[in-house]
């Protein structure tokens, strides 16, 4: 299943839901529709049984330099209010499949806070991530200051939110804002292998695994400990759970449905 | 203005030649924004397969132009914003790159030439560590490159009593790749550099960072890198060629992708 959309690309592979960011030519700079499209596709691959994992990916030498400054330039407040346009990349929060973000080349402004939307990421050893909306006279808007600060702390966070520097692939890794660094020519191919991984674990358990680390991001400890516990039990109604248990003590491969 | 960097690309090979005679090559502002310029430029044309980096007229390079140097300058600026990036940009050549020293090499052009990966010396060049006679430390990567290349006693021996090493001395302490005598240094040089332009590209850009990576990461990490790199590796058309010439017993013609 292939469709052309006008900002992205969306493709289904072996369970794998590929979003792939399509305006090379502006270096993927993030405008209002093309964030609804991957908003859209993401929301399409959660109810999609086939998609176990979603994977999001620049295109050429950025994965997403900034947002579209000439749509911006001229709004005021109350423009920017009514538009309300942050509300869909609140939507992509609510994504309940695992999203890995492959990121090569630049990831900046609006483009490093898509990276930070993902659950995942990996990077070429040449990208280069960072803020630059300060210079701008703005900040970031798309959850830049809370993630990034969440991820590697104030200190850290400030530093890069307050210079507007860019920082390197490396340094992201030693932040683990990234999870691995790969050379470019492998970075696509090393991302399907782990979504691959990845999509062959059992749905539910993703899908719940997912809600509660993000609830460790967000809750105090002892609502997050409730959280997991719920989740943990719920699991014990699913077919996948026996399936699961019962081929581990016959000593052999699972297999699983989702359900 | 005159080009202070002359660079041009040929039949594989980009030369990047110093063209500041006058000055002995000594580096300036100018230099180092045109040097950069050219760097880069050579990294991008998949036509380029070896760069050579040599000077005009009696010099390889002096390092840093003295009459730039003021009471006020603020040396650790100068190495950030000119000598860093160049040095960094140099790091990431993918291709072999020669420095052919057909002159003195001398304080960052000494370094400069220690962070090519061969150095070919004109018989009557010599390179000379000579910050610490003005009360300075050897920079541009100089004491990075030099205790690798040549150990870390000799590196300091060097670098504190900074005395001239002649082409021969640099031979037996493994600095110079080879000294060509002066009749023959253009015609060597070329050769060297033809025999490099021949090569599987890729593969030896790979080798320079894999070997690059053998100071950095520990063995399990390294291994890791090289998992990936060798898969690049496998998947270069030069790489399909050097296996079919070596069935059909012929030599292989790599075309560096």
């Amino acid at each position: 299943m292939n469709k052309q959309a006008s900002f992205i690309i969306t493709a289904v592979e072996n369970g794998i839901g590929m979003i792939t960011l399509n305006r090379p030519k502006v270096l993927n700079a993030i405008n209002t529709a093309m964030v609804g499209q991957i908003v859209q596709a993401m929301e399409q691959f959660d109810r999609n049984e086939h998609v176990k994992v979603i994977v999001l990916q620049g295109t050429g030498r950025a994965f997403a330099a900034g947002a579209d400054i000439d749509e911006m330039l001229e709004k005021n407040t109350i423009e920017l209010e009514l538009l309300n346009q942050f509300e869909d990349w609140d939507r992509i929060t609510w994504v309940k499949k695992p999203i890995i973000g492959a990121v090569q080349g630049f990831a900046l402004g609006g483009g490093f806070e898509l990276a930070l939307c993902c659950d995942m990421l990996l990077a070429a050893d040449d990208a280069e991530f960072g803020f630059p909306e300060v210079g701008l006279g703005i900040m970031p808007g798309a959850g830049g200051t809370q993630r990034l600060t969440k991820l590697i702390g104030k200190t850290n966070a400030m530093k890069w939110l307050l210079t507007g520097q860019r920082f390197s692939a490396k340094q992201a890794l030693d932040y683990g804002i990234v999870n691995s660094l790969l050379p470019a020519e492998l970075l696509s191919e090393e991302t399907m292998k782990l979504a691959k991984t990845i999509s062959e674990m059992p749905p539910l358990s993703l899908r719940l695994i997912k809600e509660a680390v993000h609830k460790a991001v967000d809750l105090p400890l002892s609502e997050g400990m409730h959280a997991e516990r719920k989740n943990f039990y719920l699991l014990f109604s699913s077919e996948d759970q026996k399936e699961g248990m019962c081929a581990f003590k016959e000593k052999r491969k699972p297999v699983f449905k989702g359900i | 203005m005159e080009k202070a960097v002359q660079y041009e690309v040929s039949e594989g090979i980009a030369r990047l030649t110093f063209n500041r005679s006058d000055k002995l090559n000594s580096f300036n502002e100018q230099m180092h924004t045109e040097m950069l310029l050219a760097l880069k430029d050579a990294n991008k044309n998949p036509d380029v397969r070896c760069l050579i980096i040599t000077g005009n007229g009696r010099a390889f390079s002096a390092g840093e132009d003295l009459d730039g140097v003021t009471e006020d300058m603020d040396h650790g600026e100068v190495i950030r914003k000119r000598y860093a990036p160049v040095m960094i940009q140099l790091s990431k050549m993918k291709m072999p790159v020669i420095a052919a020293v057909n002159g003195i090499a001398a304080g960052s052009g000494f370094s400069l030439a220690l962070a090519c990966d061969f150095r070919l010396m004109h018989e009557k060049a010599k390179l000379v560590q000579a910050f610490i006679h003005v009360g300075l430390i050897p920079d541009s990567g100089n004491l990075y490159y030099l205790p690798k290349l040549i150990g870390h006693a000799k590196a300091l021996e060097l670098a504190l009593f900074g005395e001239k090493i002649n082409a021969s001395q640099a031979l037996d302490l493994g600095l110079a790749t080879r000294v060509v005598a002066g009749e023959n240094w253009h015609d060597e040089v070329n050769q060297f550099a033809d025999r490099l332009a021949l090569m599987p590209t890729k593969a030896v850009g790979i080798i320079k960072q894999q070997l690059q990576k053998s100071w950095e990461y520990p063995l399990e990490e390294f291994l890791d890198c090289e998992s990936f790199s060798q898969r690049i590796a496998g998947l270069t058309s030069d790489h399909q060629e050097g296996v079919k010439a070596f069935r059909e017993k012929r030599l292989p013609e790599f075309k560096g992708n």
